[in-house]
Order: structure tokens, then sequence, then C-alpha cells
């Protein structure tokens, strides 16, 4: 079993790491000064959850690694995060439509995982859901201001919302760990998520007057470590001083 | 972060002697200035000019450490750095606010630091090379700022002060983040020791010219000292920071790179302090004056960053304005 928990947590951490790194690249490019402040907050409750779950991964594995170990020095192929998480900035709209759709999928998964058998996940859910839910607001709110904004900023949002949206069934789809940590109430049930996320898609988009497409051909892979061409380079430069200074203490 | 080399005030007032002199009574009375209350125009300009630089050194002195968050060594380091860069941010909103008091807008001054009319600290128009810089930027660009920023905590000008002492908390954590990383850095590989000692070769003479001009040379000092703007001047200031400095080089086993410094026991009125080697002031003012080797690059970065957020500004304004409508007409039943 803990194997199965240990690949389900990494596949956590690092749609986390992932995520809040993409956030993290807008720090002092944002549109606002607010903006330049409420970006790297994100992305601080993202990393954050991050350490922990590699911390815990790299107890579960026994090997001695440590959650540097898990960020750095493993492979675009190793590493196990969604699709949605990695795709680049883009635009603000991009951003924040990404933003909304991982924390509209997060919340409610750290209000289940409450219930968890698991002390450590109980832990991290109890301070995830609150983010999560700032989360949902911040992005929700800009969507909304984008969506039903100028004539550009909708062009925008609708093509975001064209862009990401067959990302998210990944977010429902369980690995076959995820699937044995679900059974043993370890972990939430992601399938079972669904309608929580689309009741809050469906509110925020009702009033950013956007429609939610429908998805004939979704783009998963990213957890058996399939990604797109993006997520190399981010790796190449999140890695690179452990990369050429192995062993190295920072 | 910001310099205490204020480049360019104009402290002129065309008031009554009378009013003057009254004015002055409170400053010596050490009453703090509130932003409605009665004030000579030379003291608004040079506060507007001041606060405004000084924010516009906090929003441009994000970019030079921002450049090393996606590569930072380590999750820990990520996560702090990130904060920092951050807080750098924050301290921006607050000296925004605080320079809105005396009817300038924050609009106005982006603009202002867009076009080239409004300066900031040179120290950001020098690249970040290394992981290095990261540490020597906080434990020397912040260390500068917090001697600068100390004394300003009792700025005559109420708001100022204020902002400044949430600031200095803040900086004195930046700047002992940044000795941290700079320990670990000597304390590490040869290699990382060395990335540690380029990193403060390169940064030390900037730091030291953060202070501006020597006392001789520095033309608005007297007018800011007696207004209580400004409390010790800039070779006061800068002899304060070398004295605590050198020290903590040395505890690092870091070499200071100035041939000529030396301890000095008469100096600071016999209590003893470090005398050292002439500064470069023709490289101080080819920085000052816009030609250090990033400043058309921060300047650009900012820009774009603007520009490119516009539409989004536009887009919140227009959002704002149908929610309003849609609010009015229920509003007047
Ligand atoms: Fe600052
Ligand atoms: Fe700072």
């Amino acid at each position: 079993m803990s194997e199965a928990l240990k690949q389900a947590v990494l596949e956590l951490a690092d749609d986390h790491l992932i995520l809040g790194h993409r956030l993290s690249e807008w720090c002092g490019h944002a549109p606002m000064l607010e903006e330049d402040l409420a970006l790297p907050n994100m992305a601080l409750d993202l990393i954050g959850s991050a350490r922990t779950l590699y911390g815990y991964a790299a107890r579960l594995e026994g090997q001695g690694r440590s959650e540097d170990d898990m960020a750095y020095l493993r492979t675009e192929r190793e590493y196990l995060n969604c699709l949605l998480v990695e795709r680049p900035n883009r635009d603000f709209a991009h951003t924040m439509l990404r933003q909304l759709y991982f924390a509209a999928f997060m919340e409610p998964y750290w209000q289940a995982a409450l219930s968890s058998r698991d002390e450590l996940v109980v832990g991290v859910a109890g301070k995830a859901a609150k983010e999560m839910a700032y989360h949902i607001r911040h992005a929700g709110e800009w969507v909304i201001r984008l969506g039903d904004g100028t004539e550009e900023s909708t062009r925008r949002m609708r093509e975001a919302v064209e862009d990401l949206h067959l990302y998210t069934p990944e977010l429902f789809a369980a690995s076959p760990a995820a699937a044995a940590c679900a059974e043993e109430g370890l972990l939430p049930d992601r399938a079972a998520l669904r309608p929580a996320w689309e009741r809050t898609i469906a509110m925020i988009f009702d009033e950013a007057l956007l429609e939610a497409p429908e998805v004939p051909f979704p783009r998963e892979g990213g957890r058996q470590g399939l990604h797109g061409e993006e997520l190399g380079h981010l790796l190449a430069e999140m890695q690179w001083a452990q990369r050429v200074y192995p062993g190295a203490q920072w | 972060m910001y310099s205490q080399g204020l480049i360019g005030a104009d402290g002129r007032s065309t008031e009554t002697p009378e009013f003057l002199e009254a004015f002055q009574r409170r400053i010596d009375a050490e009453e703090k200035i509130e932003p409605n209350d009665p004030m000579p125009e030379g003291y608004r300009r040079t506060l507007v000019r001041q606060i405004g630089q000084h924010a516009h050194s906090e929003i441009v002195g994000m970019l030079p450490e921002g450049n090393w968050i996606s590569r930072a060594p380590s999750l820990k380091r990520k996560a702090a750095l990130l904060a920092k860069v951050q807080d750098e941010g924050g301290h921006g909103l607050y000296l925004y606010s605080a320079a809105e008091t005396l009817g300038v807008s924050r609009e106005e001054m982006t603009e202002e630091l867009h076009s080239g009319k409004a300066k900031y600290s040179s120290i950001f128009n020098y690249p970040t090379l290394s992981w290095a810089d990261i540490g020597v930027i906080g434990w020397l660009v912040d260390g500068a700022a917090i001697m600068n920023q100390i004394p300003l905590c009792r700025c005559s000008f109420g708001p100022y002060a204020r902002a400044m002492i949430r600031v200095c908390k803040e900086e004195s954590f930046h700047q002992r983040q940044g000795y941290e990383i700079v320990m670990t850095l000597a304390r590490g590989t040869p290699e990382q020791k060395e990335m540690a000692q380029d990193a403060l070769n390169r940064w030390w003479w900037p730091s030291l010219m953060m202070f501006g001009p020597h006392d001789a040379d520095s033309q608005h000092s007297d007018q800011s000292m007696k207004w209580k703007i400004k409390r010790f001047t800039n070779d006061q200031l800068r002899q304060q920071f070398i004295d605590a400095t050198v020290p903590q080089a040395e505890y690092l086993g870091l070499t200071v790179p100035d041939p000529d410094l030396a301890w000095n026991p008469e100096k600071n009125a016999g209590k003893g302090g470090y005398d050292h080697g002439p500064i470069d002031w023709d490289e101080f003012w080819r920085v000052v004056k816009g030609h250090g080797p990033m400043a058309r690059d921060r300047i650009r970065d900012r820009r774009r960053a603007w520009d490119k957020g516009a539409w989004v500004r536009e887009a919140a304004r227009a959002h704002a304005a149908k929610r309003a409508a849609r609010a009015r007409p229920i509003a007047a039943e």
C-alpha cells in the first residue's frame, strides 16, 4: 500500500509544484502591483503543500531521499503531474482560468481528504482546503471580470477556455495508485468530485458569460509521465542548479 | 530597498518667511507632519520625489532577484525568495500609498518611472549572475537599505515614517536571510565559496555607492536634514554600513574587495572604524545617469509588463462600470 500511496502523493506534489512554479514566473511582471502580490501568494501556497507532500513521499519510499531530491532529481518522464498545471502562462486569462480549474477541483478534494485515514493527508488538507477556496475566489473573480469586460478580454478569455478545457477531464481520472488509495480511504475518489467542480465552474462561467465546451478528445497522460513539450523546459530551468552542482547543499 | 542618494530634489519654496518659520518650529519640536497639514511646497515636492524614488526602487528591485526564482536551488530557497520578492512589491505598494497622500497618483508615478523621468536606486541596474548574488543582495543591499531606512522611521512626514517602520522589520529579515545564504555557500564546496566571493566582489562597491555622493558633493542634503526628512549624512551612513559589514565578511572567511580597507582606532570619535579606499565616482555618476549595465533592460521589462497588462486593467474597469450600471436602476427604486 505504501508504494501506491507514495505514487499518489507524488502525483499531488508534482501538481502543486509545477503550478506553483508557473505562477511564480509572473513575479515582477504582473498586469498590476496587486497581482504582483497575489500571484506569488498563490504560488507560495502551492509550493508549501508540494514541500510537505514531497517530504512525505520520500518518507514512504524509505530510501533516504529528501524533498529536494524528489523535486530536482527526477526526469520529465518521472514527473506525474496532470497536464493542466504545466500549460504555459500565455496571458493573464489563461493563467487565471488554469488556476480556477485546478482550485475548483482541489478545494472539494482537500475537503474530502479531511476524512482520510492518513494523518498527514488530513494535516495538509486542513490548510490547503482554505487556500484553495481563496484561489477559487481570486481566480474566479478575474475570470468573471475578463469574461464580461472588454471585447478584447472576452476574446482572450474564450480562447483560454478553448485551449484549456480539454485538459480538465484528467483531473477526475485516477491512476491505479490513486484508485488504490481511494479504495483504502487514504485519498479522495477523484471521479466523485466532478459534480462539485462542475457546479463551481458553471456558477462562475454563468457570470463570466462563458460556455464550457464539450470535450470529445481530452488530453491526458501526465500520470504516466507523458507530458507536453513545455514541461521539459520548465524542469531544465528549475533543476539547473541541482544538476550542475551535484551533491551541493544550498 | 532604497538608496540614500536622492537625485535632483528641488527644495525651493516661495512661502512667506513667517510660514516657513512656523513650519520649521513644528519640525524642530519633532511634531509629525500629516498629509493635510500646511507645508512648504518644497517640502512636499522633496517628499513626493523621495517617496516616489523609494517606491520605484522596491518595484524595479523585484526584477534582479526575480531573475532567480525559477532557478532557486532548493524548494526552501525558492519559497523564501518568492516571499522576499513579494515583500518588496508590498513595500512598493505602501510607499505609493504614502506618496498618494501628497496628491500624486500611482499611475502618474508609474508613468514617470517608465518615461525615465523618475529615478530609482541604481543598484538594481547591475545584473544577478549567480545564486550567490541573491544571498549577497540580501546581505549587502537590504543591509544598506536598513542603515538608511532606520532613521527614516523618524522622518518628519508621518505616513512615510509609519511605512518605514513596517518596511524595516521585513528588510532586517531579508538581510539575515541573505547572510544565511552566503554563509551556506561560504561553508559549501569550493565552487560555492568561489561563487560567494565573486558575488561579494561585484556587489561591494555598488553597495557603498547606494549611500550617495560624499557629503561635500551632495546638493540637497542640508535642506532635507533641516526638515528632518533625513537624519544622517551619506558619509555617516556609509561608514556605519562598512563598520557593521566588514566583520561579517571576515566571519564568513570572505575578502572585502578593497585593498585599502584598514582598521583605524581614531575613527568614530575614538571608537574605531574602517578606513576604505576611494569610491569610483565616475562609475557612480555613469550608473545614476542611466548607463548602468541593466538600466535599459529594467525599464523595458517594467514597461512591457505594464503594456502587456493594459487590457487586463481596462477589462477590470469596464467590468466594474457594467456592474455599477446594472446596480443603479435597482438602487434608484
Ligand atoms: Fe524593500
Ligand atoms: Fe528587502
